[in-house]
């Protein structure tokens, strides 16, 4: 008996430890395979003519594997969808946690959280079919597939992250912080802004930095309004293309294990890297500044 | 559509990988723990060494592998469709991945069929012939590239080199070849395309398309993107011409299917598909089918291409 109850015990032991370890090995398989299918190219290009190289003509002989153009992109599309996004998320969370009654809150909520459920290529047929053209007509712009139209597509995915994880740390600042405050004479308006906001500081810079790094790796919505220009963009109505849309649009044809091939999936390194710092900074954050005392989440 | 198409296959492909992989590793977990589990182990490992199998044999009896370009992808899709709802018995595994994959899985023997949207070239020939490969081309369809422009335009015809200096990037408004004084938008498709790689050819001859053309995913994206925009030009498969968007002659011929078949039209190109040797069995009635201008045929026109006969 004892004997059957141990192998139960050793077998359950076994698989609950290959289900928590399943996640991990995947993504360090993926990381494997990454580096794996992407290093081969720098035996084709230096990684300094790699990465600061203006030319992207990875099909014409001789190719060109240059993706600076495709660096500058992602990261002015996704600074420019941050100055939008990052004030409505954080202006909406504070409005959610501390100022709308429990009704408003009852609708609004849900609706933040469902601007997340929407696919992304919903978000990105709205752009290129409604909102480029209205931009061109409004700013008499020769096309209406830019980088502000991305930036603005990238911003409609990246508030309700950038909202709802706000709200969260908005809401764990405990209430007797707010009622000190309160009670030393301070209006509503300025305990929200010299206590609630400090307070959470550190749970909304990861929510702000959570939210970027979803909209730099975002790919469908980069890839249907960018407008796919791989050149440096000179103003933000300048089509653009980000390194996702790249990867997307072209590796489907890209001859397997060709040099194309290589080079997409060193784009592809690039890309992990920046969303890795990302997230290491946002883990970092939320360490460091931990909140503390009464305050902690 | 195709792109989503070839990404899912690619994901699915990636998925695949790493479940054998961490399969693998369960199994190794597993075999450290040692003896009760012997049993458990066998079972897994028959399972995987089963996949393997699977994966290791597409070409079986009664079944048909067929691999290519992507640009004959969509008449391929509808066409083992219908196929297959005729032929029940007959399962068609299609996968795209691009001409020279085609070619390359037809000489080391992977494939029954390759699809392509060029001819073989000599250097795939010499290959094939050293492996005992001796690929037999069929033209199944004809493809046309038309330029477009929004329909408040007024030019309609412009010359190769013109559509040329636009895309290099040479020409910059509109009235340098006699229309509207506009900055000229270009609208290419992304470089993996089947479209694109025949507009390079016949129009480009080499020459690099500017940086600043805008780049689209699809046929439809410049549909939509021209259809839009009174600045822009761009290029589509016949198959995909609306009255949204304006249809220019290249060299003052029109782009119709009779151009097309008759060869004037100079955007155009013959698709293909290569087989091992004269086809025989399945093979033979597959492409048979293709070309029949009852069936197959009838396809290759629902997909936005110029239909044989």
């Amino acid at each position: 008996m004892a004997n059957t109850r141990q192998i139960t015990e050793r077998t359950m032991h076994t698989l609950f430890f290959v289900v928590a370890s399943a996640s991990i090995v995947m993504l360090f398989m993926i990381m494997v395979f990454l580096f794996m299918e992407g290093i081969p190219i720098f035996d084709e290009v230096s990684v300094k003519d790699f990465i600061f190289g203006k030319y992207w003509y990875p099909t014409s002989e001789p190719p060109d594997f240059g993706i600076l153009s495709l660096i500058v992109a992602s990261l002015a599309v996704t600074l420019l969808s941050a100055l939008i996004s990052i004030p409505l998320g954080i202006l909406t969370a504070i409005y959610i946690a501390e100022i709308a009654s429990k009704k408003v809150n009852e609708i609004i909520k849900p609706m933040v959280e469902l601007l997340a459920a929407l696919p992304s290529v919903v978000i990105g047929f709205f752009g290129m079919v409604l909102v480029a053209p209205f931009l061109q007509k409004v700013f008499d712009i020769p096309t209406g597939l830019n980088l502000f139209n991305a930036s603005l597509m990238l911003a409609f995915m990246s508030i309700p992250t950038i909202c709802s994880l706000s709200e969260d740390a908005i809401h764990s600042v405990p209430s007797s912080l707010k009622e000190a405050s309160l009670a030393l004479g301070a209006t509503h308006l300025e305990t929200i802004l010299k206590v609630v906001l400090p307070a959470s500081l550190s749970g909304i810079s990861t929510a702000v930095i959570l939210g970027m790094s979803r909209a730099i790796g975002e790919t469908m919505v980069v890839l249907m309004v960018a407008g796919g220009a791989a050149f440096i963009p000179e103003s933000i109505f300048d089509p653009v293309r980000p390194m996702p849309a790249s990867i997307a649009s072209e590796m489907a044809e890209a001859p397997f294990r060709g040099d194309h091939y290589h080079a997409l999936f060193a784009t592809g390194i690039v890309l992990f890297i920046f969303t890795f710092f990302f997230n290491i900074v946002a883990d970092h954050i939320a360490h460091k500044y931990k909140q503390v005392g009464e305050a902690t989440l | 559509m195709k792109k989503i198409n070839s990404i899912i296959v690619i994901t699915i492909a990636v998925v695949f990988f790493i479940t054998l992989n961490s399969v693998n590793f369960m199994v190794k977990m597993l075999k450290r723990k040692g003896g009760n589990m012997k049993k458990i182990n066998s079972i897994i490992v028959m399972a995987i060494a089963g996949l393997f199998f699977i994966a290791a044999n597409p070409v079986q009896a009664g079944n048909l592998v067929i691999k290519g370009s992507t640009t004959v992808l969509p008449i391929a899709q509808k066409t083992v469709e219908a196929y297959m709802k005729e032929n029940p018995d007959i399962k068609i595994s299609l996968s795209g991945g691009g001409s020279s994959n085609g070619i390359k899985a037809l000489i080391d023997g992977s494939t029954d069929i390759a699809t392509a949207s060029r001819f073989i070239k000599d250097k795939e020939v010499k290959l094939a012939v050293e492996k005992n490969v001796f690929p037999v081309a069929f033209a199944i369809a004809y493809d046309s590239i038309i330029p477009v422009v929004h329909p408040s335009n007024n030019i309609n015809d412009l010359t190769l080199d013109q559509l040329k200096a636009i895309y290099t990037g040479e020409i910059k408004n509109w009235k340098e070849v006699g229309g509207p004084d506009l900055q000229i938008v270009i609208n290419s498709r992304d470089t993996s395309s089947g479209t694109f790689e025949t507009w390079e050819k016949k129009v480009m001859k080499k020459e690099r398309i500017t940086p600043r053309a805008q780049v689209m995913a699809s046929n439809g994206a410049i549909v939509q993107a021209v259809s839009n925009n009174k600045y822009a030009i761009g290029y589509i498969g016949i198959g995909y011409l609306t009255p949204g968007v304006k249809t220019l002659k290249v060299n003052g011929i029109e782009g119709t299917e009779e151009t097309t078949l008759n060869g004037s039209f100079p955007i155009s190109r013959p698709l293909f598909m290569f087989t091992n040797g004269w086809p025989k069995g399945e093979t033979l009635d597959f492409i048979n089918y293709v070309i029949n201008p009852e069936k197959g045929q009838n396809h290759v026109a629902d997909s936005g291409y110029v239909r044989l006969y």
